[in-house]
């Protein structure tokens, strides 16, 4: 007879260097169904699935797989016993083709023994169409968006003969054409018997692509349910363990002074002549498809890159931004996408990341003093309640959410005037994106610039005053009336449909 | 907060209990080890080595590595001697000559490196050639002899009433203070945290380039001072001083227990890794071990302390 489960987890407990990340859960998969693990960034969905993927073997509790109990030591051995993992981190070489990376230690080869190139790339070829991607198998990973080199890391995962294929966050980068290959893919494998364990937050997605559906919080088990028998409310607040009442809050303030202007910055083939401005006690959102240029954008104005051609002013003035320290100094803040490797020293505890943009709170005549710091850092980290058991933590234990609030926290401590947030919610839960919204409506109110970078349609839409939307390194449209965002609009500019730029009569509609 | 206070380098106390294993050990095979003489006479040793490991040490920190300043110690003896000895200059002058070429070296690397994005080995590579031909083309063949007492004061005497010699003292002063800057300025937090994540750290508004070069000129100018302490003990500026000494710098910092990697490792884990390196072939010597097999034991003690370092990160 057939077994039921695929695989079930009892009783798993996984600890970290203080912190229970897993205490006691279960989870189990089906052949043919998408399973949704649900819960908030820290919950422990990523945690559990690194256990069953043989990521981190230092775990207690049972795991059967196929009826027999094992013990998960490796990924490899995962791996052959038909586990897939794609990871939510990129795990790509980026000075590789697409098929090396694909086939990464497991080339094809010729009689004598030396790469077969040819099969190799006809393979990934096959693989990479299978999944209608037009990515060429040739091309360098480096030379990828970050929503292609997902579906790299998509194609790699279906090369392996697998049972389970475990996708954390798939479509956190996708495009929605992508995203819906993505569907086209997973119909495919559940009618080929495969469980598949989903684990996202977008919950539209969940309520379309899921079966059954586990919910996590705080790393204890909540409860599994069918998808078709709950609403996203429902989902929500199980999630949360209380409901989310008005999840978009908006401050009512009226917009003050100018503090950021900027007029035709060029870049490349990147920007093309884009201006805009944002005022104080406003957010001022960014909306565009991958590769529109908004963080390029935004790393030009802060000096992390140069531009061709174009001027900024701070307040007013005209200004001269080479350098990242000089941006600092005009009280700008970026918040870059990338919280790991760009925002964040991983290896170092909070108080140093805390630090790093502004140590003076720390001085004192005779140099830099570690109780000042932490009660500096502590006061910061309280303020936005930023959740660890101390300062003397390392960044990396920490969970999404509390990741990028460290961030906030290390710019908070400059009192910035114009603060740039990009995608300041990629890969966070329900519940700390809601806070971050509340952080960034309080700097509204303290009479801050807020500058946010979204690709999220609803969360741009509902937090934003006004929003500029552009498209292939262009601006292509700017919605100054909150009454007047649609959906519709939007998508409208961002694809390149509309044009303010353009007449009227050649809008194609 | 209470982790914060409880916390111990332990990479620090793997170092020093292993200096106090080798001591205790070597104590008791070979007694005349453990004399006063010997202790001061290990650490005269160290001294020259221990500065240089100094500034080798702060560019670690940032994830880089200098390999030029060996050829640093010959380079700028070699101008300092020609200044002092057969220009007739005041020492002050002569020494001050040498302390600003050390650093003018350390500086050029370090543009070379953080403007024109040289890879550090590269750039040290090429400024180690460079130095060590322009002391042998100074000096052709010459040994520059014959210092003031004066002059000398810091390697061969010793503090006023005591047997302590100058040069330790000024070894530990100089500790002291990297180890406060280290620590307790804003340089230091800037250089472990350019180490640890060099983009993170200039999109958190720092000036990057600025501690990068400043890190490449300390590194020369203690390999300046620790050629003026070498050629106060010898008497003597050869254009070969200093042969091979940046790898024995290099080798104290990571027995110390700094990351090759960057953003971790402390001021006293190099003075303590220095100090093993001495105590071993100290006690190699008093136990007549040959000068070759001396070589591969100590070869054997980088590697352990580089496989050390390497599983500390493993386990991170």
């Amino acid at each position: 007879m057939e077994q039921e489960y695929i695989v079930q987890m009892e009783d798993i407990t996984v600890r970290f260097p203080g912190v229970l990340a897993l205490d006691k859960v279960r989870f189990d998969a089906k052949p043919g169904e998408v399973h949704v693990l649900l819960g908030e960034n820290g919950a422990g969905k990523s945690t559990i699935m690194k256990v069953l993927a043989g990521v981190n073997t230092n775990y207690e509790g049972r795991i059967i797989y196929k009826g027999e109990e094992i013990t998960v030591r490796s990924v490899e051995e995962q791996r052959a016993r038909g586990v897939s993992i794609i990871f939510q981190e990129m795990n790509l070489l980026k000075n590789l083709t697409v098929a090396e990376n694909m086939f990464l230690g497991r080339q094809p080869v010729t009689k004598t023994g030396s790469v077969d190139w040819k099969a190799m790339n006809r393979q990934a070829r096959e693989l990479l169409d299978s999944i209608d991607s037009n990515i060429s198998e040739k091309a360098m990973v480096s030379t990828l968006s970050v929503g292609q080199m997902q579906m790299v890391e998509i194609a790699k995962a279906l090369s392996f003969k697998c049972d389970i294929i475990i996708m954390d966050e798939p479509t956190s980068a996708l495009t929605e054409k992508e995203v819906a290959a993505l569907f086209r893919i997973i119909d495919k494998l559940k009618k080929e018997g495969v469980a598949i364990v989903y684990i996202s937050h977008r919950l539209e997605e969940i309520a379309k692509v899921g079966d059954r559906l586990t919910v996590f919080r705080d790393g204890k088990y909540i409860d599994t349910v069918n998808v078709a028998d709950v609403t996203i409310d429902q989902m929500v607040a199980m999630m949360v363990g209380r409901e989310m009442t008005d999840y978009y809050p908006k401050a009512d303030v009226e917009p003050g002074e100018t503090l950021l202007e900027v007029r035709d910055i060029r870049r490349g083939n990147v920007l093309k002549g884009v201006s805009f401005h944002a005022r104080a006690g406003e957010i001022t959102g960014f909306y565009g498809l991958m590769g529109a240029g908004r963080t390029e954008l935004m790393r030009v104005i802060f000096g992390a890159d140069p531009c061709d051609s174009g001027e900024i002013l701070v307040k007013g003035k005209p200004v001269q931004i080479h350098s990242c320290q000089k941006a600092k100094s005009l009280g700008l803040a970026l918040l870059t996408e990338d919280r790991k490797s760009q925002g964040l020293i991983l290896n170092f505890d909070l108080n140093q990341n805390i630090s790093l943009a502004n140590m003076d709170p720390a001085m004192t005549a005779f140099g830099f003093s570690p109780a000042k710091e932490t009660k500096n850092n502590q006061r910061l980290a309280d303020s936005i309640n930023v959740k660890t058991p101390s300062l003397a933590q390392k960044a990396k234990n920490l969970s999404g959410g509390n990741q990028q609030k460290v961030v906030i926290c290390k710019w908070l401590n400059t009192d910035s005037d114009i603060i740039i947030f990009d995608e300041p919610t990629r890969g966070i839960d329900v519940g700390a994106k809601a806070e971050i919204y509340k952080i960034m409506n309080s700097l509204k109110e303290r009479g801050k610039a807020v500058v946010m970078v979204s690709s999220e349609l609803a969360e741009c839409i509902g937090v934003s005053d006004r929003i500029y939307v552009m498209h292939e390194g262009e601006m292509t449209g700017v919605i100054d009336d909150p009454k007047d965002f649609t959906e519709e609009l939007v998508v409208g500019y961002a694809t390149g449909a509309k044009n303010m730029n353009l007449s009227k009569g050649a809008e194609a509609g | 907060m209470k982790l914060k206070e409880r916390k111990i380098d332990f990479s620090n106390m793997s170092a020093l209990i292993v200096l106090i294993v080798l001591c205790i050990g070597l104590s008791i095979a070979e007694p005349a080890f453990y004399s006063i003489g010997n202790l001061i006479n290990i650490l005269q040793q160290v001294t020259v080595y221990a500065v240089l490991a100094l500034g080798v040490n702060v560019v670690i920190f940032t994830g880089g590595i200098d390999i030029s300043v060996g050829s640093i110690v010959a380079f700028t003896g070699i101008v300092m001697g020609k200044l002092i000895v057969e220009c007739g200059l005041p020492d002050p002058v002569g020494i001050l000559a040498a302390l600003l070429i050390g650093a003018a070296c350390g500086t050029f690397s370090g543009v070379m490196i953080a403007k024109f994005k040289l890879q550090p080995m590269i750039a040290t590579l090429a400024m180690m050639s460079m130095a060590r031909g322009a002391a042998y083309t100074l000096a052709d063949g010459q040994t520059i002899t014959g210092y003031s007492d004066g002059f000398r004061w810091i390697g061969v005497a010793n503090i006023p009433g005591t047997r302590i010699p100058v040069q330790i003292v000024f070894m530990l002063l100089l500790y002291v203070l990297f180890y406060y800057v280290m620590k307790y300025r804003k340089f230091g937090r800037f250089i472990y945290s350019i180490g640890g994540n060099e983009e993170a750290t200039r999109l958190s508004g720092i000036d990057v380039d600025k501690y990068k070069i400043l890190a490449y000129t300390i590194s020369g100018l203690c390999a300046a001072i620790a050629s003026v302490i070498l050629v106060a003990k010898l008497n003597s500026a050869q254009s070969t001083a200093g042969l091979d000494y940046e790898m024995d710098a290099i080798a104290s910092c990571v027995i110390g227990g700094t990351s090759l990697l960057g953003g971790y490792g402390s001021v006293w884990g190099t003075l303590v890794g220095a100090i093993i390196m001495f105590v071993i072939r100290n006690g190699l010597n008093l136990l007549n071990v040959s000068s070759n097999l001396q070589k591969l034991v100590l070869g054997v003690v980088i590697l352990l302390a580089v496989l050390a370092d390497s599983l500390r990160n493993r386990k991170k």
